[in-house]
């Protein structure tokens, strides 16, 4: 009586249970498709004879890999981004670093407040609505067509979210430390070198990556700041690839798209195997 | 090596918060020199203001024969052990221990034989290679005591040297510290706020409250005499006995009890005021059933056996709690009636500004 009784009360949670759980993957797979066939063109479409915008079974060949080769543009554009992307890192991760060591120490009224202020107007630097004011800056300051112009721009642009994801981690360490070697006679670059980057290098590696990738993905600032195509970077040369009638040029553009993303990947594996990413985002760990 | 004398020191933080009020104190060469006091009294601020780690608003600090006010941290030749040891994770025991001298440039081999042979006098040998983060707590406390000894300052100084330890631990730390200090004879200040702790190490007390030293003494003048209530009140295990009193003519009243000759009884001085006073007893210097001059008559409420010996809580006729402390097993009974007196030399008598009337 009992057990009938409590299987008599089970099936129906049973039964909806397993509709739910075929809801929940049935979602999932639409999702993962979503997503992962862009990925998957990414994949076939470069060795593919004949490319379309469609994920198909390739008709392999490395022929799009010759083609790209012969583009004068292509590999110097690889070059130039990895010359704009390395110089924003540098730049961001040394500037962010000692800002927010100092926003992280130095008592200011409405710290706060500036660095929200900050994050905010940071996304317009970068952004579209203020290119023309920066593009009247950057002609006032002669450094149209001119690559540190770009990297001015980008590193401008991503500092104050850089600074507030290190300032986080320079929250965290405590403060004794560096009283510590202060009191043995360490001066505040000493500090700095010693003590706190060492124990924030996690958070270096992190703002390094992120400005490095972002730049590695700019299109905006290079294609208004640079004129002359020896000195795009790839995001913008791949806006080049169409043929005369106007109509994508898609052996080429899948091929370089695959050249274009493979060292962020590399990038990103090399990274979180030897520092580990660790990214709190304004929340202490 | 080298004496500290503190000269009218104030600080003042932001906000009018005043930390340290015109202190004046002088800490002989190698003593082992205790600030206790309740927190927030100041006594960690003294403590940083010593290894300039806060800037004084006024007076001055010497060391040995420099006057270090306006010095900075490192110009200062002290050596600083934090509550929670700032070893810094990143490094080996042998770089933490060595640091100091990074900084003063000695060369990587005299730095790692300096560091091996600090380490050795602290046990910390097999330890050398580890990181601050694979150590226990004792372990690391004995890493910061090595690295502070390595640049041979002539002051340590020590905050709250033992609160990071485990009860256990904290005793053996106290044993250890004491001793390493004597070997080292180098003055030492350290920061409490356990009143056992420093009764214990240090040879000189410096009881605080509110930016002001209340007391100056001895662990023994400290105990056995404290200037003030509110040091009567601070320090013991067990709360000091305190009730109302009247001195008139130089006899003390307690309640409804016969007069007492208190300036006799060596409790007050010849001259001091009529008026309202506060007799205080420690319960270890209480003893039950015994005659004496000054006797409460009470109800024995609660027992607390400390181990060796037992914490009576007796309520007097006229609402007073008086304890004594009794060697184990011969504690009465909870109801009883018993007779608490002091032991003779013992009271203390205060005035109304909480002031001791001494002889």
């Amino acid at each position: 009586m009992s057990a009938r009784m409590r299987a008599s009360v089970k099936t129906p949670i049973r039964a909806r249970s397993v509709v739910g759980r075929l809801a929940i993957v049935a979602f999932v797979a639409a999702a993962v498709a979503f997503w992962a066939l862009p990925m998957l063109w990414l994949v076939t479409a470069p060795f593919d004879a004949h490319p379309g915008l469609d994920v198909s079974w390739p008709d392999w060949t490395l022929d799009n890999f010759r083609k790209l080769s012969e583009n004068p543009y292509a590999f110097s554009s690889l070059k130039n981004s990895v010359y704009l992307a390395v110089g924003t890192m540098v730049g961001v991760t040394a500037m962010a670093a000692l800002a927010a060591y100092s926003l992280s120490r130095v008592r200011i009224p409405g710290r706060n407040t500036i660095l929200y202020g900050l994050l905010l107007l940071s996304s317009i630097v970068t952004g579209t609505a203020a290119m023309v004011p920066i593009f009247q800056l950057m002609f006032a300051l002669n450094l149209i067509d001119d690559r540190s112009g770009v990297i001015l721009v980008l590193t401008g642009g991503l500092l104050p979210a850089a600074i507030f994801i290190l300032k986080d981690f320079m929250d965290a360490t405590p403060k004794s430390y560096e009283e510590s070697a202060r009191v043995f006679g360490a001066t505040p670059l000493q500090v700095l070198r010693h003590v706190v980057l060492p124990i924030v290098r996690p958070g270096l590696a992190t703002i390094a990556v992120w400005a490095l990738v972002n730049v590695w993905s700019d299109f905006l600032t290079s294609y208004i700041l640079l004129r002359d195509p020896t000195k795009l970077p790839a995001g913008v040369v791949m806006y080049t690839f169409y043929s005369e009638g106007g109509q994508a040029n898609l052996p080429l553009i899948s091929a370089f798209s695959l050249v274009y993303a493979l060292p962020v990947v590399a990038l990103y594996l090399f990274v979180n195997r030897r520092y580990g990413f660790r990214f709190h985002g304004g929340i202490k760990s | 090596m080298a004496s500290i004398h503190i000269d009218g020191l104030t600080k003042v933080y932001p906000g009018d918060v005043t930390a340290i009020d015109g202190l004046d104190l002088t800490i002989e060469d190698g003593s082992f020199f205790a600030l206790l006091g309740p927190s927030g009294c100041g006594k960690t601020t003294l403590l940083r203001t010593i290894a300039g780690l806060e800037e004084a608003t006024g007076g001055s600090i010497r060391i040995g024969d420099r006057d270090v006010t306006t010095l900075s941290p490192g110009e200062r030749n002290v050596a600083m052990v934090f509550q929670d040891y700032a070893l810094f994770p990143h490094m080996s025991v042998t770089d933490n221990i060595a640091y100091p001298l990074r900084i003063k440039k000695v060369g990587r081999a005299e730095r790692a034989a300096k560091a091996a042979e600090t380490g050795e006098g602290l046990g910390l040998s097999a330890l050398m290679d580890r990181r601050p983060g694979e150590l226990s707590g004792g372990q690391q406390q004995r890493v910061a005591l090595a690295r502070a000894m390595a640049c041979q300052p002539d002051v340590f100084l020590l905050d709250e040297p033992l609160s990071n330890l485990d009860a256990r631990l904290r005793l053996e730390a106290r044993t250890f510290l004491k001793r390493l200090q004597r070997d080292l004879d180098v003055t030492t200040v350290f920061v409490t706020h356990d009143q056992s702790e420093a009764l214990a190490m240090a040879d000189h007390i410096a009881v605080m409250e509110a930016g002001r030293i209340r007391q100056l003494g001895t662990p023994s003048e400290i105990f056995r005499r404290p200037a003030n209530t509110f040091v009567a009140n601070f320090i013991g295990s067990t709360p000091m006995n305190m009730l109302p009193g009247e001195l008139r003519g130089g006899k003390l009243r307690v309640g409804d009890r016969e007069p007492v000759d208190a300036v006799d009884a060596g409790w007050a001085a010849r001259d001091a005021r009529d008026g309202a006073v506060t007799v205080a007893f420690r319960p270890e210097y209480a003893r039950v059933d015994e005659a004496g001059s000054l006797a409460f008559e009470g109800e024995v409420e609660t027992s607390e056996n400390l181990g060796a010996s037992v914490l009576v809580t007796a309520r007097t006729h006229d609402d007073h709690r008086v304890q004594a402390v009794v060697p184990e097993g011969s504690e009465p009974e909870p109801g009883t009636a018993v007779r608490i007196t002091p032991v003779p030399g013992r009271v203390l008598v205060y005035d109304e500004d909480g002031e001791l009337l001494a002889s």
